[in-house]
């Protein structure tokens, strides 16, 4: 954490259509950044840990600020978390990502931040990151060359690092709707309960087929591995299984096995086991009780 | 003869003009493109009501409102407030008169050295207008992002979950 000092110089390009910030991007590979809510980048340029000498702003681009809802969730570039906590659509279809939201940094902040640039900014512990992984939400990713999709769970790569290029821009959040037998929910620790990164994040999403027999289960861990990522032993372990108290306990137990935490493994490995078993009780009442 | 040595070449800061409104007040303002609009407000406006805490976002000392939403105004560049209605707590009160939440403020004895205050002030009327009915819980969780170096949290509490339900003063002992 270096000291925060005033802005360092940049040149500010304001391009009025997404084509033209992907014309600056490639124009100005590797010497550019976008801003979009600013809560990383203008930290970052404070902190002298990124100096670019072009900072792009998406403010001018008119239209990028959208949360729309139909079969599917549409979320813009601009779009910040404060429009996900306002949508009627998003709190009634998919509340996972409110529950997100809800112990995400400050007021003022939900009002800046975007939910493309936290995933953008890839921290391990990115709040955003795990709810969309288990939603199956699909990314567009746009250049002056040209388009293309990612599945939310294969954007990340390293720590603040995704397969984004350099002339890339994400331009579209896609996320499905949830079937009727399903329940998506979000499970957090922090040692306080506003304005902290989650220690750990589990974000679970149960399918039901008959009874209580689990058709499908995606579960995702934050802040536990070089990057938000799914916990494919434990998924295995739900699939075509009658979601009792003790498959429920042993998928969280292997869940724990999935995460790979690089600071307090064993702490965090508990805490894992310990959310995972909570989400997936949680997510079951729900799809029980729709 | 020695060869005339050549001073290093000095470019001027980028600058630019914004208009924007503030506190009601259409501002033309020529910024340099480095600026935050905390900077601006402060320094160019000479509206010092605003304060500069952490300056990454975290202390909510510069909060104010943008377009009627609390934002932290160390995180915006001033050229993107161009066309933007901006409220500090200088636009509080209206016609010389304190708003409600001043008000309590000032009755519930809800600060002590005052840094905060602004900020606090500025988020809960916010919050207020989009909740009007909050818990308690509701109003702690709305000002958390709002830092008070003098431990005075409690009172700020009361002090908002009484204007929300219509007074500006503690009940009577």
């Amino acid at each position: 954490m270096g000291m925060m000092r005033r802005l360092p110089r940049f040149d500010y390009l304001a391009p009025t259509t997404l084509q033209e910030a992907c014309a600056m991007l490639q124009q100005h590979q590797g010497q550019a950044k976008l801003l979009a809510g600013g809560t990383d980048l203008l930290v970052n340029m404070k902190r002298r840990d990124e100096t670019p000498q072009y900072v792009i702003g998406l403010k001018q681009v008119s239209g990028l600020d959208y949360v729309r809802d139909g079969d599917t969730l549409h979320i813009g570039p601009l779009a910040v978390l404060h429009q996900l906590e306002l949508s009627p659509a998003v709190r009634q279809k998919w509340p996972i990502l409110v529950e997100a939201c809800d112990h995400f940094g400050s007021t003022q902040i939900r009002n800046l931040a975007t939910v493309a640039g936290n995933l953008c900014s890839a921290s391990p512990s990115a709040d955003m990151a795990t709810p969309l992984i288990v939603l199956g939400a699909r990314l567009k990713l746009k250049s002056a060359s040209g388009e293309r999709q990612v599945a939310a769970d294969q954007f990340f790569v390293a720590p603040f690092k995704t397969v984004m290029r350099e002339d890339e821009i994400l331009a579209d959040i896609e996320v499905p709707a949830l079937s009727e037998r399903a329940a998506a929910v979000y499970e957090r620790h922090s040692l306080r309960e506003a304005m902290d990164h989650a220690l750990v994040g589990v974000s679970v999403m149960v399918q039901l087929g008959r009874g209580t027999t689990c058709q499908d289960a995606h579960i995702a861990l934050g802040a536990c591995a070089p990057t938000p990522r799914r916990a494919p032993k434990a998924e295995a372990a739900l699939r075509g299984k009658q979601l009792t108290a003790e498959v429920i306990a042993e998928a969280a137990k292997t869940a724990s096995t999935d995460a790979d935490p690089r600071t307090d493994p064993e702490y965090k490995r508990q805490i894992v086991e310990v959310l995972t078993r909570r989400a997936l009780n949680r997510a079951l009442t729900e799809v029980q009780g729709k | 003869m020695t060869t005339q040595q050549t001073a290093p070449r000095i470019v001027p800061p980028k600058r630019e003009y914004i208009q924007f409104t503030v506190n009601g007040i259409i501002y033309d303002v020529e910024v340099d493109l480095r600026r935050t609009l905390l900077e601006v407000l402060r320094e160019q406006l000479g509206l010092t009501g605003t304060k500069k805490g952490c300056n990454d976002g975290n202390c909510g000392a510069c909060t104010v409102l943008v377009n009627g939403k609390p934002m932290n105004s160390c995180l915006i560049l001033a050229v993107e407030a161009h066309g933007k209605e901006i409220t500090t707590i200088e636009g509080m009160a209206q016609d010389g008169k304190l708003h409600p939440l001043q008000e309590a403020v000032v009755n519930f004895n809800a600060l002590q050295c005052g840094y905060c205050t602004p900020g606090i002030l500025l988020t809960a009327k916010a919050f207020l207008e989009e909740n009007p009915h909050p818990t308690e819980h509701d109003v702690r969780r709305a000002i958390a992002g709002n830092l008070c170096r003098c431990t005075g949290y409690q009172r700020f509490v009361n002090a908002i979950l009484a204007v929300s339900q219509g007074k500006t003063k503690p009940d009577e002992e």
